[in-house]
């Protein structure tokens, strides 16, 4: 094990680390964005909505990440369409096309997520809101979304563990983050190991700040579970 | 249909069709390999050892929390060199080289075996301590216990998410296409390379992989029914 190099490669690795976050936070932000607009559209009870959100949740769970990468960023710069409209400049850039892969990924995944928590909202909480004379948006907004929120949470922190796994992917469409960095480092130096070692424990520390902040996040929101001092 | 494979996508049908099998060759040996992991470590993690409880953790914790392209890289890169140390120790100094197909396996294998080590763990504990007691005062020994009693429902408890972990394996073998192995998703790429119709091809890439996933659901649906064919439905 050589020492000296794992220390030397840890400034490296660390500066790769803002780009790895950015991806990440930026998925997560657009994913959550679909996710709520999916599950809302499919469990609005309108055939067409039902159809092509099941189509869209059906797809992109059921395929590897990396066919959804390739596709958008190999795959949509051929289409004449998507070349000459405005959306180019957006879809020309790996950026932008690993984190729309990674949130139209993510969006699938936590759609059913939301949508299996707010199911579990019991009804005679909405039978009770509806009788105080709560209007249907407010409803959803003071007494649905919370409680399926809340119960959501755990599943989510998983989904969030596999987001910045899955953001290492970005790395095979040119993108430098910290896997992409890893690999060159390996490629140079053949100290395999060494940077293995010193890259997992980074993932693992982004990871275990992730699961103490949805932790936290849990805690907030459930005061009435908390001990009464 | 035949017709369309071998004129059609621009004569690559025969090697997409030879990827798919391969991926359902790397998928169900990393599968089966992560099954051997998940047992061994699964067991690991129930035992009084505080030693063997602190490495099964580790394994558990180290190989989820860590992105799988960089345990496919640790393997593809170092893979040979830790089987040639391991050789060393036992007095054989010559050159080992793994080929793809085995370094594929190994990291697959190892990815699945730390899911499957939860599922494996969540099962066996499902299992009412009772029935064992009972097993026990029955004078059956301890290994009569574990095939009778233990396994086979330990084995009903973990359908569920056996078919959960089965679906993150088969995805994850679209990562081994980095090391050069002739998978749906490696023919994917030279075929979109060559012909320079990259929609076409990672979009026929992207309904193979969902024949496949749909195709276990259904399989494993099939087999939780079957598996729970006497428990009463409540």
């Amino acid at each position: 094990m050589n020492w000296t190099l794992m220390w030397d490669s840890l400034p490296r690795l660390l500066a790769a680390l803002p780009l790895t976050l950015q991806l990440v936070a930026m998925a997560l932000a657009f994913g959550a964005v679909l996710a709520f607009a999916t599950a809302l559209l499919r469990l609005s009870g309108n055939r067409v909505a039902v159809a092509l959100t099941s189509a869209y949740t059906f797809i992109f769970r059921g395929t590897p990440l990396l066919v959804q990468i390739f596709l958008i960023y190999y795959g949509l710069s051929q289409i004449d369409l998507i070349r000459d409209s405005v959306l180019w400049p957006v879809l020309s850039q790996p950026m932008w096309c690993a984190i729309l892969a990674l949130a139209l990924n993510t969006g699938a995944y936590t759609s059913e997520i939301l949508r299996g928590a707010i199911e579990t909202v019991p009804q005679g909480q909405v039978e009770a809101a509806r009788a105080c004379g709560m209007s249907r948006v407010r409803l959803f907004r003071r007494i649905v979304l919370p409680m399926a929120i809340r119960q959501m949470l755990p599943a989510y922190g998983n989904e969030v563990i596999l987001m910045v796994k899955a953001s290492s992917l970005a790395s095979t469409i040119t993108m430098m983050e910290i896997t992409g960095v890893a690999r060159r480092m390996i490629a140079q130096t053949f100290a395999v190991f060494e940077i293995f070692i010193v890259a997992g424990i980074l993932y693992l520390l982004i990871n275990f700040v992730a699961t103490r902040l949805i932790k936290h996040a849990e805690w907030r929101m459930t005061p009435y579970l908390r001990a009464r001092a | 249909m035949l017709d369309l494979l071998t004129t059609g996508l621009h004569g690559w049908g025969p090697q997409l069709l030879s990827g798919t099998a391969m991926t359902i060759a790397v998928a169900l040996s990393s599968f089966l390999l992560g099954l051997a992991f998940g047992a061994a470590a699964g067991a690991a993690k129930l035992s009084d050892s505080l030693v063997l409880r602190g490495l099964a953790e580790l394994y558990t914790t180290a190989v989820r929390g860590v992105p799988e392209l960089l345990v496919i890289y640790l393997l593809f890169f170092g893979g040979s060199g830790m089987i040639m140390a391991v050789a060393g120790i036992f007095g054989y100094g010559g050159l080992i080289e793994l080929n793809a197909f085995s370094i594929g396996v190994a990291a697959v294998g190892l990815i699945s075996g730390a899911y499957s080590t939860e599922v494996i763990r969540g099962a066996v504990k499902s299992v009412p301590y009772g029935q064992i007691e009972a097993a026990r005062a029955c004078g059956m020994g301890r290994w009569r216990i574990l095939r009778r009693v233990l396994v086979p429902q330990t084995l009903r408890f973990a359908l569920p998410g056996l078919g959960n972990v089965w679906q993150l394996t088969l995805k994850d073998t679209a990562l081994i296409s980095v090391t050069a192995l002739a998978e749906i998703m490696r023919v994917a790429h030279t075929a979109a390379g060559s012909t320079r119709q990259s929609f076409l091809f990672y979009s026929v890439a992207a309904l193979l992989y969902l024949a496949l996933t749909t195709v276990s659901t259904t399989a494993f649906q099939q087999a939780e029914r079957y598996a729970s064919r006497g428990v009463r439905r409540a």
